[in-house]
């Protein structure tokens, strides 16, 4: 059961995926993110990491992905001719990409990848909490300077100039 | 789904969609789009390796902290996408290729 549910999560996620840079609406394309992000968040929990899953609930489809619907409707023109949303070079950047992944894919299968058989945790919030405070304390703190800079960044880059 | 690679897999074909959505996409917006399936791809492989590899919560740290990364490239990115728009009413990146008015 948790074995096709499996699959069932990773086929629609990569399908949505497919939505997203294939479809010429650009509307349609953020909506297939937010399905794709979901099945990502889906790939977090069999992946034990109930806390980054949750994370990437609110921030990437809370956030971000509403953040990229605001930004499509602030900038599209409704009356506006549609023109094709891809550029000439469809056929070449579809060769590269797959290359890409002919590459990646033979790198993944044939690495004998180092593996250790470990115990599934009833919750990685607390291990997490403790590292961001202990060990990972310099970069924590330097990731919040750099929020509250983009923060500043955003706000000054799209007020109204006077 | 206790394959180490099926999900580095899954993150390749990721990978892939996500550098192809930035190399043909005419939109400043769906170029966006691109690198968020970049970004995500390049974090299932964080928590997988984690997962994997002891169950060793440091790869979750770094995971984090690309999440936190992505939505201050977000902010910042959409800024500037609404700034182009205003200046010069196209975000096609192939077009808005002056450097001032």
């Amino acid at each position: 059961m948790a074995e096709i549910l499996f699959w069932f999560i990773a086929s629609f996620t990569i399908i949505s995926a497919f939505f997203v840079v294939l479809n010429n609406q650009l509307l349609y394309s953020a909506i297939a993110l937010l399905f794709t992000l979901f099945g990502i968040a889906g790939l977090y929990i069999y992946l034990w990491a109930d806390f980054i899953a949750g994370v990437q609930l609110l921030v990437y489809i809370g956030g971000i992905n509403v953040l990229i619907i605001f930004g499509i409707m602030l900038t599209n023109r409704i009356a506006s001719v549609r023109l094709s949303q891809t550029n000439i070079q469809q056929g070449l950047g579809g060769a590269i990409s797959l290359w890409l992944f002919i590459i990646v894919a033979i790198v993944v299968t044939k690495t004998n990848w180092y593996q250790v058989e470990s115990l599934e945790p009833t919750s990685t919030v607390r291990g997490v909490g403790k590292l961001l405070l202990t060990k990972y304390l310099l970069p924590f703190e330097a990731v919040s300077v750099l929020l509250l800079g983009a923060l500043i960044g955003a706000a000054v880059l799209s007020r109204k100039t006077n | 789904m206790d394959h180490l690679n099926n999900y580095l897999l899954i993150s390749a074909v990721l990978f892939s969609l996500g550098v192809f959505g930035v190399i043909t996409r005419r939109n400043g917006i769906a170029v966006l789009m691109g690198v968020e399936l970049i970004l995500n791809a390049a974090n299932i492989n964080f928590v997988a390796f984690s997962r994997f590899g002891g169950m060793n919560l440091d790869g979750h740290i770094f995971a984090l902290i690309v999440i936190v990364l992505a939505a201050a490239e977000a902010a910042v990115a959409l800024a500037i996408v609404i700034n182009i728009y205003n200046n010069l009413e196209t975000i096609n990146v192939d077009e808005a290729s002056s450097l001032r008015e």
